[in-house]
């Protein structure tokens, strides 16, 4: 009863503390606080398919009305990124005239600060860094976060997957016919067991102490086929 | 007895060495100064050696994994072999450790002839195998032999 008590006490006093943190963090200026934008590090596409940008970001303000997205695309050898996406006021404006027009769409859901835009139809010439930029307005001091692009015409495996994929079945296997190995040592050895009490019952001599092998595995199959 | 098990126990742990030494030494295929193993691929110009990651092919990872096997199963068959040395009964034959030493000679071997096979994929122009393939391909009949030893030998004394 004792233990519940402190223990009670100890979860009060974490809550207060947690509670106090918070409310002094809040209550410090507006320019400690920023708006905090993140996106995936680096997407790998195949030419002709689509391919998700996702972009979220956490604030510590409630979400606003204003909560506005922003893209920004530059090319991989090009110094000046050119605007390909905003949304602003629930309304989501998409590029018409640039390398995107007619492939691009909004598919994130500001309700849950989800900003991700779906590009279709991929080409080499989308290799690039893709900027996104969110703001929920009192929040705004923050910064943007990239994506870089890779289009490939076939998909490169990882480093190490492959490694680690043949490493771990082969282990795998290993362990799995060494644990069938000595499971059926231990049911052998436990029959065995069982026949010599049998046998001591009725009165005979019990045969002389020897180790379980390969061969009493075997027999326990055939015992065990026989009586199936 | 003693100074067989001795003398097979240096066999084990010279092939354990020569597997350590070929997965990560860096030697591959050398060409005139620049080499290239499983891993990376390093050049050495005036600056110093200058590695980058390698390939990440299909079959570079499965050499990769096949090395890095025969490395597991050669430790796991020493450990049993000590292991073994003290449990076994008298007359008894190291299977196990015979198995595991001969499985990891495998995984050596198959690595070696896929990279054989394969290498004109990653390496390009007249460049020659390194020591480290070398001693891949001799790690294999060393683990081989010392393998079989541990199948063939009997405890005694």
């Amino acid at each position: 009863m004792e233990r519940q008590v402190v223990f009670i006490v100890f979860l009060l006093l974490n809550f207060t503390a947690l509670a106090s943190e918070l409310i002094l963090l809040d209550s410090q200026s507006p320019q400690t606080q920023a708006i905090w934008v993140y996106t995936s590090w680096e997407r790998h596409g195949l030419v002709g398919s689509e391919i998700k940008l996702y972009c979220s970001f956490f604030s510590w303000r409630w979400l606003s009305e204003d909560v506005s997205f922003s893209w920004s695309y530059k090319p991989e050898a090009a110094k000046d990124s050119i605007s390909i996406f905003h949304f602003a006021r629930g309304q989501a404006y998409v590029d018409n005239k640039g390398p995107f027009r007619d492939r691009l769409e909004f598919v994130g859901n500001p309700k849950r600060r989800d900003g991700s835009i779906l590009i279709r139809n991929l080409e080499y010439n989308d290799n690039g860094t893709f900027t996104c930029d969110a703001k929920n307005p009192p929040d705004i001091v923050g910064r943007p976060s990239s994506v870089k692009l890779l289009v490939f015409d076939r998909v490169p495996t990882r480093a190490g997957v492959i490694t680690g994929a043949i490493i771990g079945s082969v282990l795998g296997v290993v362990i799995l016919i060494l644990a069938l190995y000595y499971l059926m040592r231990f049911l052998v050895a436990r029959r065995v067991l069982s026949l010599k009490k049998g046998k001591k019952k009725s009165g005979k001599e019990g045969s002389q102490q020897r180790q379980v092998g390969v061969k009493d595995v075997l027999t326990y199959l055939q015992l065990e086929i026989l009586e199936s | 007895m003693l100074i067989l098990l001795f003398a097979i126990v240096i066999l084990h742990i010279a092939a354990l060495v020569l597997l350590f030494v070929s997965t990560i030494v860096n030697a591959w295929v050398s060409d005139n100064g620049s080499t290239a193993d499983l891993w990376q691929n390093c050049s050495s110009s005036d600056t110093g050696v200058h590695c980058v990651v390698g390939y990440t092919g299909e079959w570079i990872q499965a050499v990769q994994a096949m090395m890095i096997l025969s490395i597991i199963f050669s430790i796991i068959s020493l450990f049993l072999f000590i292991c073994q040395l003290f449990t076994l009964q008298k007359g008894g034959r190291f299977f196990l450790t015979g198995t595991f030493q001969i499985l990891a000679s495998l995984f050596v071997m198959s690595g070696a002839i896929i990279y054989t096979v394969k290498y004109r994929d990653w390496i390009s122009g007249d460049a020659s195998f390194g020591y480290a393939y070398i001693l891949a391909w001799v790690a294999f009949p060393l683990a081989l032999i010392s393998g079989l030893i541990y199948v063939i030998l009997r405890k005694r004394e």
